[in-house]
């Protein structure tokens, strides 16, 4: 079966851009909006984050976004229902980020089972624990065509790193640096040599670096060791600014990418 | 076999878990700090050289063992028998230290340097802030916002202590702000910091490591039982539950002794069913909080609902994963206390016995109005903390002007 997300990978093997963004922010209904103008942009994937009230991998802007989305009334059943004709208007791949208690309480096989239908690709659950993944979750997983992505992290061991990559079939999760989303921006010295660190593994898999990428400068410190990045928190600070409006979207990514 | 299988029932297995509940839910960012923690802790505490340095300091520095004080005007008054396991007496005012003198007992062994930790009312704060002290560590404690107002005399004792006072600025601004905040901050600081949880709540180990450091409260209770009555056993045990580390303390050495029935308290705040609660066994579901499978308040959507209690230490919408399982297994019962129904029970310990309760045990003392025991019963209440912290809120309540009935 194919995967959006392996397309993309075999097909571009450098510099690409992925864009996070909260659902539900800054209005109820600009996921649409804020994915389609992401695309228009040149974006080469998206994932949408779903807010949670309690998100721990996360650094106070997206728990801020998060936090202003739910009082907005966003929830995984209004998500899906946005995003349902999803595939008639957007092409790249699309992943869904958010944490594994409203995964469960829609229930694990009934998500995957819409999100697959809709034609999402992946999915990005930091909480859900790579052995619970394996025992309970890996199956449907499969069945329903949706990647797991998991994340690996400067303290991650060679050989959890190893056992990340094996059960990995489309790009691993590089958190940049000791920290959560959106608090430690840029990249240093000491960050470069864990990259080189994991380039040395030959890892099966491709790997994008996200937490902490903010601008052309760190993405491309990163490209020179991963096949891209992901941007969550600054894009957020930007649209809060700038509105959702496609220049301003436009202006954000080309200051990225070119 | 089988007999190992049966005492194990409540107690957490290999994988972390009892029975449903429980676990390690992290992010990979944690995991290599749990899983320190986890392939480390067991053989550290069982060390004897550890656990000497440990019983010297329970004696001459918290002061244990905490007296098993028969309160005779309360049970004449509920025609049963009365026992206050007396934890207001340890240093510091409550339970908490047993387990923060544990934990930075682990941490040095462990190497670290500096202390993280969150608190709600504040006595885990100030049990975390006196043993950084003690052993000299940094010390920066987590607090919610409102929880920082409403517990202001133990912030200030904190920062006596020479602890940083970060506030959690998002969300409710109580304990589970606070637990996030500081589960970022281990995050960010993986190698020279340990993260002292004062609950038993949490990724798997933590539930087990607070259990087993708290545990010496049921193994005292045993000792002193045995010499006033000639009987270890009592009948029932009560103890109140925010996450639930006193009542796993008082429980620990009974779970497997169905003879003893365990009660444990949850704060009902303005009701049960008021949409002001935290009676979390009666309203929560299944689900993943602060990194464990527990009971939960939760939207249909799996948001976490905010909680309410009159005290800060009951106001968290999980409990810890074990006592998840003893109500799901029916092992122990659990009763929803109102504001108001401890409030009541503030005033009348502090007449009848001459104690000033901390709110949570008021919640615990409160029992003794919703079951009716037998003059035969020996009920052990868990006396977890000193009242002197929620003077404000009984001033404010209006309870002290009351006229003794």
């Amino acid at each position: 079966m194919t995967n959006r997300i392996n397309q993309l990978l075999t097909q571009t093997s450098n510099h690409i851009l992925s864009i996070y963004f909260t659902a539900g922010y800054p209005n109820l209904n600009d996921t649409m909006k804020i994915t389609e103008r992401l695309e228009l942009s040149g974006v080469n994937m998206i994932e949408i984050g779903m807010p949670y009230s309690d998100p721990v991998a996360d650094g106070p802007i997206i728990q801020a976004t998060s936090e202003k989305a739910l009082q907005n009334g966003m929830s995984v059943s209004i998500l899906f229902e946005q995003i349902k004709d999803l595939r008639q208007k957007v092409k790249i791949p699309i992943l869904l980020m958010g944490y594994v208690n409203p995964f469960l309480q829609y229930g694990a096989e009934n998500f995957l089972k819409k999100a697959s239908e809709i034609g999402i690709d992946g999915l990005i659950i930091p909480d859900l624990p790579l052995e619970l993944y394996q025992e309970e979750f890996e199956s449907m997983f499969h069945k329903y065509n949706i990647k797991n992505i998991f994340l690996i992290t400067p303290q991650s061991t060679d050989e959890r790193i190893r056992k990340i990559d094996s059960i990995s079939s489309s790009f691993i999760y590089v958190v940049a640096s000791f920290s959560i989303t959106g608090t430690k921006f840029g990249i240093e010295a000491q960050q470069e040599s864990y990259f080189k660190r994991i380039v040395d593994l030959k890892l099966k898999n491709p790997t994008v670096v996200g937490f902490g990428i903010n601008d052309k400068n760190s993405f491309e410190k990163t490209c020179k060791y991963s096949n891209g990045a992901i941007i969550g928190s600054s894009f957020l600070k930007h649209i809060e600014k700038n509105d959702i409006t496609l220049d301003a979207i436009k202006s954000f990514v080309k200051g990225i990418k070119e | 076999m089988t007999k190992t299988m049966e005492t194990n029932v409540y107690q957490v297995n290999e994988k972390g878990f009892y029975g449903d509940f429980g676990g390690a839910f992290v992010p990979e960012m944690l995991y290599p700090n749990i899983e320190e923690l986890r392939k480390t802790y067991l053989s550290i505490i069982n060390e004897s050289a550890f656990q000497e340095e440990l019983n010297i300091l329970l004696k001459d520095y918290v002061g244990r063992p905490t007296p098993l004080n028969f309160a005779k005007r309360l049970s004449e008054k509920y025609q049963t028998q009365v026992y206050l396991k007396r934890e207001d007496l340890c240093h510091t005012g409550a339970h908490k230290i047993n387990n923060t003198l544990g934990q930075i007992l682990l941490a040095k062994r462990l190497g670290k340097k500096r202390i993280i930790a969150k608190t709600g009312a504040g006595q885990h704060g100030v049990a975390t802030a006196t043993v950084c002290a003690l052993m000299g560590f940094e010390c920066v404690i987590y607090m919610g916002e409102i929880d920082i107002e409403r517990q202001n005399p133990n912030v200030q004792r904190m920062k006596m202590l020479g602890a940083t006072i970060r506030p959690a600025t998002c969300g409710s601004r109580t304990l589970k702000d606070a637990t996030n905040e500081a589960m970022r901050d281990w995050i960010a600081n993986p190698v020279d910091t340990h993260y002292i949880i004062g609950s038993v709540v949490g990724p798997h180990p933590y539930p087990d490591l607070v259990a087993r450091f708290q545990a010496i409260i049921s193994e005292e209770i045993g000792i002193q039982l045995k010499e006033k009555t000639g009987n270890p056993d009592p009948t029932h045990i009560i103890a109140c539950v925010g996450g639930g580390s006193n009542a796993a303390g008082a429980f620990y050495h009974y779970l497997d002794k169905k003879n003893v029935k365990l009660i444990a308290a949850e704060a009902a705040g303005q009701g049960v069913n008021s949409g002001y609660s935290a009676a979390t066994t009666f309203l929560g579901k299944k689900g993943v909080l602060h990194g464990s499978r527990t009971l939960l308040m939760q939207t249909q959507d799996g948001q976490v609902v905010e909680p309410h209690s009159i005290s800060a230490g009951l106001d968290y919408p999980g409990i810890g994963p074990m006592h998840a399982n003893l109500f799901e297994s029916g092992r122990a019962q659990f009763v929803d206390i109102t504001d108001d129904e401890s409030l009541k029970a503030a005033i009348l310990l502090s007449r009848i016995e001459g104690i000033i309760p901390a709110l949570e045990t008021a919640h615990a003392i409160a029992c003794l109005e919703k079951i009716k025991f037998s003059p035969n019963d020996i009920v052990v209440i868990n006396l977890s903390g000193r009242g002197d912290k929620d003077l404000n809120t009984y001033i404010k309540s209006g309870i002290i002007d009351q006229k003794n009935e």
